[in-house]
């Protein structure tokens, strides 16, 4: 029981280069769907895989199997572990929800903040615009949704680069990829190698976005140089940004421009069924493994019980 | 029904390029200033209306100049401009996953791949 309840815990690990294939290889819209649902199939697992975990230690406990009216120890594969590994997910699990507390906080402030900001503000059609030397533009989500954008970003942009920004934002809102975004940052802090999902999942959501605008506006190009100027125009503002990501790799960014400039809209890559296919299978070997390990941890219990036979 | 809907939407970002190209401009425009700033080149009239249905909502002002008016964006109070956005937002820009930002941060060679993409580009 306890071995199987392993695979939720470890599948995850393998999903990350997966992840990175799909960005490249899948259409953005396809991807997100993907890797979103993926990422909430691996967090599941995870969550249910450390719930068991707790739940067969606690009742190695002398105290818990009388309370649980246990009258035969509970079978486990190895009962040396049971307690420490129960620990163990304790811990995991408070440091998840410690994790993710303050990030919905975060996020919560955040956008209310933006709300706040935009109410007070007039707004035409679904434009808000702030008076700042920033330049930054956001969908903010919402009923009805809004695009805000600074007057410095739209200063940084010619007519039709700003037709883009618009669309771009637009895309996020229209396609509600805030849904997506949110369950990515859930889904990261079930499990830390489903950060590098969420990061995945992000960069699909801004591909979908920029796919959509250059389809408004009939043109890759422009997309791309919009893409580009707005960006370097960020940029510039804030040279001390600290080093997050190591010299060698390539942001978001440059990545989203060239695969504008790169050509028509994506075709389907020749290995992106497989990549779904094997995102599709992680996820399901996932969350199966952790329905069956919960399944035995069921039957395991009602023996101890002895309510049911071996 | 879906006409209607089309209109509807397309009035909303009608506004909001003229808004847009108000806030762009460093002066008043005349409704053909604001028309030859718009990207996908709508008609003389529609946005004349679009201009005059702002000014009715006070999101934007108009001077005369010659025989009509020239329109500029309602400026913010000054205590209002974007502090409390910039406390709260701007810190940590990359970290709020669900305000789905246009660009995000630039790694350190991000600027010169992307001044490269640029340049290639322009050629």
């Amino acid at each position: 029981m306890t071995v199987l309840l392993l695979f939720p815990l470890l599948l995850p690990f393998v999903v990350p280069p997966l992840a990175r294939r799909a960005e490249r290889c899948l259409a953005p819209a396809a991807a997100l769907w993907v890797l979103t649902l993926a990422a909430v199939a691996l967090a599941g697992g995870s969550l249910t895989a450390l719930g068991a975990l707790v739940l067969t230690g606690l009742l190695k406990l002398p105290v818990l199997a009388a309370f649980g009216e246990l009258i035969h120890p509970l079978r486990t594969p190895w009962d040396a572990v049971a307690v420490p590994s129960a620990a163990a997910s304790v811990g995991l699990l408070v440091v998840g929800a410690w994790t993710l507390t303050r990030s919905a906080l975060r996020q919560a402030r955040a956008v209310r903040a933006a709300h706040a900001e935009a109410a007070r503000r007039p707004v035409a059609g679904d434009l808000c615009v702030i008076d700042s030397p920033y330049p930054d533009a956001f969908a903010l989500p919402g009923r009805p949704a809004r695009v805000v954008v600074t007057t410095a970003m739209i200063r940084s942009l010619g007519p039709t680069e700003r037709e883009v920004l618009f669309a771009h934002e637009r895309a996020h809102n229209a396609g509600r990829h805030h849904y997506f975004l949110a369950t990515a940052e859930l889904a990261a802090h079930c499990h830390p190698a489903l950060r590098a999902v969420r990061t995945s999942i992000r960069f699909a959501a801004e591909r979908a976005a920029d796919e959509a605008a250059a389809a408004a506006v009939g043109d890759r190009r422009l997309a791309a140089r919009a893409i580009a100027r707005a960006a370097l125009a960020v940029g510039a503002r804030r040279p001390e940004r600290p080093v997050v990501a190591p010299a060698a790799t390539t942001g978001p960014v440059p990545r989203r421009v060239a695969a504008l400039l790169a050509g028509p809209p994506p075709r389907a890559h020749r290995a992106a069924p497989w990549i779904a296919a094997l995102l599709a299978l992680c996820a399901t070997a996932a969350a199966g493994a952790s329905v069956t390990g919960l399944v035995a941890f069921h039957h395991d219990v009602e023996v101890a019980q002895g309510e049911a036979a071996h | 029904m879906a006409n209607a809907k089309d209109e509807r939407r397309s009035a909303g970002e009608l506004e909001a390029g003229v808004l847009a190209t108000l806030w762009a401009a460093d002066r008043p425009l005349t409704p053909a200033e604001v028309q030859a700033g718009l990207a996908h080149d709508p008609a003389r009239t529609t946005v004349t209306t679009t201009l005059t249905r702002l000014y009715e909502k006070g999101i934007v002002d108009r001077r005369r100049q010659g025989r009509g008016y020239a329109y500029f964006p309602v400026q913010d109070a000054p205590g209002l401009r974007a502090l409390r956005m910039h406390s709260e937002l701007d810190q940590d820009a990359d970290r709020e996953t669900v305000l789905a930002r246009f660009v995000e941060g630039l790694g350190p060679d991000d600027e010169r791949l992307l001044r490269g993409l640029l340049e290639s580009e322009e050629r």
